[in-house]
């Protein structure tokens, strides 16, 4: 390998992409270029650094400089000052607080994160297998081929502690268990890379920026469970996602990681991509399957369970990306590194994407356990304008809320439900005492009315019944009985819908009500909003978009 | 399978494991509410009503579609799970219009009835908009058969499934998502534009008000109706029906019995679902008729009787016996049939009875006595699902068994089942296989014999079989040597490397079902294509067992029956022969006369013997050769040879209005009696409406006939011809009519304690005296009419699925009739554009027989060179046009080909 000087790490992720990036890239190949020193500075570009909000981001190694917000004009001063002359333009540079420029690790932003999911996100090049490798990559896979019979890879899983990342949290390891002792000639192993709620986009980044962690990991599972044939099912506004995908199967197939007689040995694996139409609840599992079999995206009813009967009617084990980005992890540095990570039932890390009323915004992961005042005010440098920290909204559109009063809790699977909330898969959005929450609840709720397929009576009608009466409640035409005929709705609903996105979809109305009940009266007895966000007596108005919509591409 | 044992409301129950929580319930007569399940065709569990609690589990579980495990401990009443079930059912009723009062579906309305348990007089959510139901325009506006009132519907898609698990179509399925999901059709096209075959399965599955029938609508609810269990009339399925009629006797709607998994269980197709109007039609004959100076004028009964048995008594006594010719009925009973055997046979001294059969099936009650000594289809519906090959040749399954094809389609979607269909037509079945072959017509025994060869040189054929059940395979063999598969598929027109495909499939299929049906049997070869057809499943060993064997399709509802009645010249009923002396004297000892042993006249011979003179007389009960026999111009002119001509019928038809002595009759949905399916069911018939008081039976008619002829045929009742049936019919002893009354037999049943014989010739062995099947060495032999330039198509004649043969009832229903209220002229795309001719231009017909003008329809079903014509429509006869010529041995027309000329007019 070749030894630079420098390297400069451009983010290639989506969005700082379109934010400029790569106009800044091209210009910084022409300074460079200009100023001969195209052989010295070696560009590297990176998938998410995280920070998204910053970018465009280039940080420069060895001395860890983290330049933000780049233009294209920036090019040549970096190259001038930085490059040639050692001097680090202060005015771009990431800024803690008056004259502190903090290296990255040292950026809080960074520096409360632990990294095994994004090990390699703005780090290596995603469309280079060999820096992969590099970093121990496919050495997993080796192991679990070279030494261990499939049932000890098992084993090592389900001692790990992984949970599932796509939301429920159930112990992979106990998955991959029920498809192994599942007798078929043929199996299957399916990447659930749909990511439908609106707020998150970790599968994503992991895709673009390390897309053969995805691959080793599903490898790894189909070892396994003796599983041949896999899918990654990705959604269709991805198309960058899929791009590196295609490039890293291509480059995975060649190296012999992936395909006929891997790494020598008589398992074979073969890999494609299924490119998802894009409704949030084809991501459910059955109702990928379903996808991917060409039937109508509808979930079907559970057990039989994927595992047992899955993908064309054979055992399936079907992981989210960052599942499976977590397996090379667990197989090169073992369960019990593993488990030192998070808490007891709840190891591992989870990744965020953190957004809303906080300074820094962007993709965190951190490790489980941690408090959501850690990740507000540490990592995210706090709300803005200091105004009151309200809640925080986990799970997605079918989450619920945390009141500020439970701002200590813990973040793991059992405390967010036993809050009325959940994980799911990872979105996080900050709200401050100018967010009201029913308008919230009805913004929400309103996705899942969309998003609902319309199989289940109690999802499709139930949950545009709350909505209406949601739209009542926030024009000022609400009722004595509004608040106790959401909480019936819901509560049906969640008992008796056919999938999870009907079972889930009240939580927003109803852990607001449960926190914030005192906001709904108001709207219903003094026709008030308390935080001046609906506008009352009045039609209906169109809503206010509080959370981020899905960040463009 | 496992024990499970459950507790349910804090109950020990014990099951065999895998049925579900509504299962263990109602085995346990516990009632849990349900709306969207249906047994067997719908458990998606949408609806959320039937939901129970299950210990630990985190939500309600929906009892419908959750199965059972050990230890599960269930609860199935709480005020939380009745607050659930209740609100998810005002849920349902959230756009449900208050309309019950005005609904024909008021009173058999699941939803009503939850609405009634649950006290919701009107659901909390429903508008004001909604409460009174507005009809919108949708797809289902124009079509005669189904109104689809959308805002009756509750989204529980059982009819999507139904339409999918039934009907096997997928016609409709639910368009858009969450709360702007509906039911539709692809595109929103009009269901009439879809693949829909309108049997209304769908509607049958709708739990409300949603999916009607529109021939009911107004009709009056269902405690206006009185329901009857009985046996479908039309095709040789033998679909069992609920047929509803109202207090004026009219018949209003049916339904598939829904239970027995062995019949149809449900399903009908469009005839048995809407083809009982004709039963109360203004035409129906409800007086005897006598010509008188040329004119049919009424008469009584008496009258009309005394005239028949003196013209009748007098020709006999003229010319002898076998001066007159008598046809059964394959529309009519067996008793019926078995009646009017003993009329000809006792009373007038003749083995000149016959019945349609000779245009169906002859060939092969004929072909498959010879192959395998019984010439019936071998096996069951409910071991089709056993076979890993289905091979369907000459038959347009869809249209003309409709409800074979949904089972047969439903075994294709669900196992790795392989169809192979061998039809000149792109037909519907044909688009569910994988190999269609689209052979000239009348080539099939060239194709048969090349697929057989190619089995032998591949060694596919089963050796085993061959040796233990098979003779005469060294003659057979060589036979096959001349049939090398180019020759083949320079005969058939069929690509090479198709036909070995095929050959290679039915070779190696464990267990192959042959399916055919007049495309092999119609043709003066007739009996060759079937015993080819029979070599074929000797050849390969498939033949009784589960999914092996040979289904012969019979058309006519009593086909099978009027056969197996001996409504046929050479046999008494159950195939005993005239000419065996001890059958013979059997018969004389039971009905005390001299018997005649002399082979009698196939009904195909009456016209030309008419012609001839050497038939003086015909007596006729319910069938129509001047509609149904091969160029009727001929046979017309034959009968107006015959002296005197009596007929019993419902219908002034073609060949009543030729007749003498005109007897009304009842139509099959106002008697008792019994019917055999294709599947050699003896079936019961009820009467479903009361007859009118000046029709009898055909049954009685004959017996007072007979008497006025001055033999008595003993018979008072329909009871006293079924116990002499059983008599006197080994393969009948055991089929009495009380046992009817329970279920089905299947023949052969030879005792009350047999339970009857799902499958012929059980482990190959057949009905033959040494056992064996025979081979036989079958040479091609070309059809009778080729194209030459003069008549340079092949014309090929057949049924459609909304009409049944010659029309008489379907035509007079309006529904079918609206919606295909005239013939036409199916054309291929290539010979159309040639011709100049666009759709529904009108051409003329040619063959050497007559001409017929008709509509073109331009379609890519026919092959190019091959133009079809159906055969229901009285103003445009296809067989008119139709060669006569003669299977030598069965003496069934070639019906499926004559050479035609085409233009456009
Ligand atoms: C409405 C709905 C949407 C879902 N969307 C996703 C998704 O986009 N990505 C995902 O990984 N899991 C999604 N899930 C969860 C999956 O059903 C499934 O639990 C997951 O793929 C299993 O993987 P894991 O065990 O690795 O979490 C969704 C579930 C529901 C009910
Ligand atoms: S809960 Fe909603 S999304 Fe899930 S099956 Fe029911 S209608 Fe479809
Ligand atoms: S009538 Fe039959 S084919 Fe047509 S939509 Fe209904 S079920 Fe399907
Ligand atoms: S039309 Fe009837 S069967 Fe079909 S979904 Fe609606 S209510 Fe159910
Ligand atoms: S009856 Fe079970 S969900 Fe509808």
């Amino acid at each position: 390998m070749k030894i630079y000087r420098i390297h400069a790490l451009i983010c290639a992720g989506g969005q700082c992409i379109s934010a400029g990036g790569d106009s800044f890239e091209s210009a910084l190949k022409k300074e460079l270029q200009a100023a001969d020193l195209a052989e010295e500075i070696q560009i590297v570009e990176t998938g998410c650094m995280g920070s998204c909000e910053m970018g465009p981001m280039m940080v420069i190694y060895p001395e860890g400089v983290v330049y933000v917000r780049l233009k294209p004009e920036d090019a040549e001063i970096i190259t001038k000052e930085h490059f040639l002359k050692g001097r680090p333009v202060e005015h771009l540079m990431w800024r803690k607080e008056e004259g502190a420029f903090p290296r990255l690790e040292e950026v809080p932003f960074f520096a409360h994160q632990t990294k095994l999911v994004l090990r390699n996100c703005g780090l290596i090049n995603p469309e280079n297998i060999e820096e992969y490798i590099a970093r121990d990559g496919y050495q997993g896979l080796a192991k679990a081929i070279a030494d261990k019979d499939p049932k000890l890879v098992i084993d090592e899983i389900k001692k790990s502690g992984l949970r599932g990342r796509g939301g429920a949290g159930f112990p992979t390891g106990r998955k991959w268990e029920t498809a192994y002792l599942q007798t078929s000639d043929i199996k299957y192993v399916v990447c659930n890379a749909d990511e439908g709620d609106p707020g998150a986009y970790m599968d994503r980044s992991v895709l673009e920026g390390d897309p053969h962690s995805v691959i080793e990991g599903m490898a790894i599972a189909a070892y396994a469970i003796g599983a041949q044939k896999g899918y990654v099912y990705v959604r269709a506004e991805y198309p960058l996602a899929i791009k590196r995908l295609t490039h890293a199967i291509k480059q995975a197939k060649q190296s012999g990681v992936l395909g006929q007689q891997i790494l020598g040995s008589d398992f074979s694996f073969d890999l494609e991509i299924r490119v998802g139409a894009g409704a949030f609840v084809c991501g459910e599992e059955t109702a990928l399957l379903n996808s991917i079999e060409g039937n109508r995206g509808e979930p079907k009813k559970k057990p039989p369970f994927p595992a047992e009967k899955g993908l064309f009617g054979k055992p399936t084990v079907i992981n989210n990306v960052e599942t499976f980005a977590n397996i090379p992890v667990i197989m090169t540095k073992g369960a019990d590194f593993f488990q030192t990570i998070g808490v007891p039932n709840n190891t591992g890390t989870k990744v965020f994407s953190l957004a809303g009323k906080v300074n820094t915004t962007g993709l965190i992961e951190v490790p489980l356990g941690i408090s959501l005042r850690k990740i507000i005010f540490d990592i995210g440098g706090g709300i803005p304008h200091n105004k009151q920290f309200k809640g925080a909204l986990t799970g997605g559109p079918s989450g619920g809320v945390i009141p500020a009063t439970h701002i200590d809790t813990p973040i793991d699977y059992e405390s967010l439900n036993s809050l009325g909330s959940m994980m799911g898969s990872g979105g996080l959005i900050v709200m401050d005492e100018d967010s009201c929450m029913v308008d919230i609840a009805k913004f929400f709720l309103k996705f899942t009315v969309d998003e609902s397929c319309g199989k289940c009576t109690p999802c499709r009608e139930g949950t545009k019944q709350m909505l209406n009466i949601l739209e009542k409640i926030t024009s000022g035409q609400g009722e004595e009985g509004d608040i106790e005929r959401l909480e019936e709705l819901g509560n049906t609903i969640k008992q008796t819908s056919l999938c999870n996105l009907g079972q889930s979809a009240p939580n927003p109305v109803l852990s607001t009500i449960r926190w914030f009940r005192n906001e709904y009266e108001s709207h219903i007895r003094d026709k008030k909003c308390l935080c001046n966000v609906c506008t009352l007596s009045s039609p209906v108005k169109e809503v206010k978009k509080h959370a981020r919509k899905k960040i463009s591409h | 399978m496992n024990d499970v044992n459950i507790v349910i409301n804090e109950k020990h129950y014990t099951f065999p494991g895998n049925i579900t929580i509504l299962e263990a319930c109602n085995r346990s007569g516990i009632a849990i509410p349900t709306l969207c399940y249906l047994q067997g065709v719908s458990d998606e569990g949408s609806c959320g009503i039937c939901v129970v609690k299950v210990e630990k589990s985190r939500t309600f579980d929906r009892a419908c579609n959750t199965i059972i495990f050990e230890g599960m401990k269930i609860t199935t009443e709480s005020e939380a799970i009745y607050k659930a079930r209740k609100m998810n059912l005002e849920l349902a009723l959230a756009h449900h219009p208050l309309d019950c009062m005005t609904c024909d579906k008021d009173g058999d309305c699941t939803l009503q009835d939850l609405a009634y348990q649950y006290g919701v007089k009107k659901s909390r959510f429903l508008t004001e908009e909604d409460q009174i139901s507005t009809l919108k325009e949708n797809a289902w506006k124009d079509n005669p058969f189904i109104l689809f009132d959308e805002q009756k519907c509750v989204l529980c898609r059982r009819c999507v499934n139904a339409c999918m698990n039934t009907a096997q179509v997928e016609a409709i399925a639910i368009a858009n998502r969450g709360h702007l999901s509906k039911v539709s059709t692809p595109f929103d096209l009009p269901l009439e534009s879809t693949t829909c075959q309108f049997c209304a399965a769908c509607v049958q599955a709708c739990p409300v008000g949603a999916l009607i029938e529109k021939t009911r609508v107004g009709k009056g609810k269902l405690k206006d109706f009185t329901k009857t269990d009985t046996t479908c009339a039309y095709c040789g399925v033998g679909c069992n029906l609920s047929i509803y009629k109202d207090s004026a006797d009219n018949l209003i709607m049916a339904k598939g019995v829904i239970g027995d998994p062995t019949l149809n269980n449900g399903r009908t197709c469009v005839k048995g679902r809407y083809g009982h109007e004709y039963t109360q039609h203004p035409d129906r004959l409800t007086t005897p008729l006598i010509r008188k100076n040329g004119v049919l004028e009424p008469a009584s009964w008496e009258e009309a009787l005394d005239y028949t048995a003196k013209r009748l008594s007098e020709i006999k006594e003229k010319y002898g016996s076998d001066s007159i010719g008598v046809l059964g009925s394959s529309r009519c009973s067996n008793e019926d049939n078995y009646a009017i055997m003993k009329f000809a046979r006792a009373t007038i001294g003749t083995n000149n009875i016959d019945n349609c059969a000779r245009l169906c099936h002859s060939s092969t009650v004929a072909g498959l006595a010879k192959s395998f000594g019984a010439g019936a289809a071998t096996n069951s519906y409910s071991d089709f699902s056993a076979s890993d090959v289905f091979f369907d040749i000459g038959s347009n399954t869809t249209e003309t068994h409709p409800v074979i094809a949904q089972i047969m389609k439903e075994h294709l979607r669900k196992s790795d089942c392989t169809l192979i269909v061998c039809d000149p037509r792109k037909t519907d079945i044909t688009k569910h296989a994988k190999i269609h072959i689209q052979h000239t017509p009348g080539t099939d025994v060239a194709l048969l014999n090349g697929i057989m060869k190619i089995i032998l040189d591949e060694q596919l054929e089963n050796t085993k079989f061959i040796e233990e059940h098979v003779e005469n395979f060294d003659a057979f063999k060589q036979k096959i040597s001349e049939y090398p598969l180019e020759k083949v598929a320079e005969i058939t027109g069929v690509k090479a490397e198709l036909i070995k495909e095929a050959a290679l499939i039915i070779g190696k299929a464990k267990n192959m079902m042959t399916f055919y049906s007049m495309g092999i049997t119609q043709h003066s070869t007739g009996v060759d294509n079937v015993l080819s057809i029979a070599n074929l499943s000797l050849l390969t060993g498939n033949l009784g067992k589960p999914g092996a064997g040979i289904m012969a399709l019979r058309g006519q509802a009593n086909v099978q029956g009027a056969c197996d009645m001996g409504a046929l010249p050479n046999v008494y009923s159950g195939y005993q022969s005239v000419t065996d002396p001890a059958v013979k004297e059997k018969f004389e000892a039971e009905w005390k006369v001299t018997l005649s042993d002399k082979i009698g006249l196939q009904a195909t011979l009456f016209g030309e013997k008419g012609l001839t003179g050497e038939l003086k007389a015909v007596y006729i009960m319910g069938e129509n050769p001047l509609m149904t026999d091969a160029d009727i111009t001929a046979v017309r002119e034959g009968f107006d040879k015959i002296e005197f001509i009596a007929v019993q019928n419902i219908f002034m038809c073609e060949t009543v209005a030729v007749a003498d002595v005109v007897f009304p009759s009842t139509s099959a949905y106002e008697k008792y009696g019994t019917f055999v399916n294709t599947e050699r069911r003896v079936q019961l018939l009820r009467p479903v409406r009361k007859h009118h008081p000046n029709v009898m039976d055909d049954w009685k008619i004959v017996s007072r006939l007979s008497q006025k002829m001055g033999y008595d045929l003993g018979f008072d009742s329909v009871q006293d011809v079924n116990r002499e049936i059983n008599k006197m019919t080994p393969s009948y002893g055991g089929i009495s009519m009380e046992r009817l009354e329970k279920s089905g037999l299947q023949w052969p049943c030879p005792t009350l304690e047999h339970p009857g014989t799902p499958i012929l010739h059980k482990e190959g062995v057949t009905k033959r005296p040494n056992q064996k099947g025979l081979l036989h060495a079958i040479d091609f032999k070309p059809a009778q009419e080729l194209p030459d330039s003069d008549y340079p198509f092949i014309l090929t004649t057949g049924r459609i699925l909304y009409h049944f043969h010659s029309g008489n009832e379907t035509r007079r229903t309006s529904v079918l009739n609206e919606f295909v209220p005239k013939n036409y002229v199916e054309i291929n795309p290539l010979d159309a554009k040639e011709l100049g001719i666009q759709a529904n231009d009108l051409v003329i017909v040619t063959t050497r027989r007559g001409k017929l003008e008709l509509n073109a329809k331009i379609s890519e079903r026919p092959k190019k060179g091959v133009v079809f014509i159906p055969f229901h429509f009285s103003e445009a006869p296809a067989n008119i046009l139709t060669n006569a010529a003669l299977d030598p041995v069965a003496k069934i027309p070639e019906f499926k080909v004559a050479a035609c000329h085409i233009q456009k007019k």
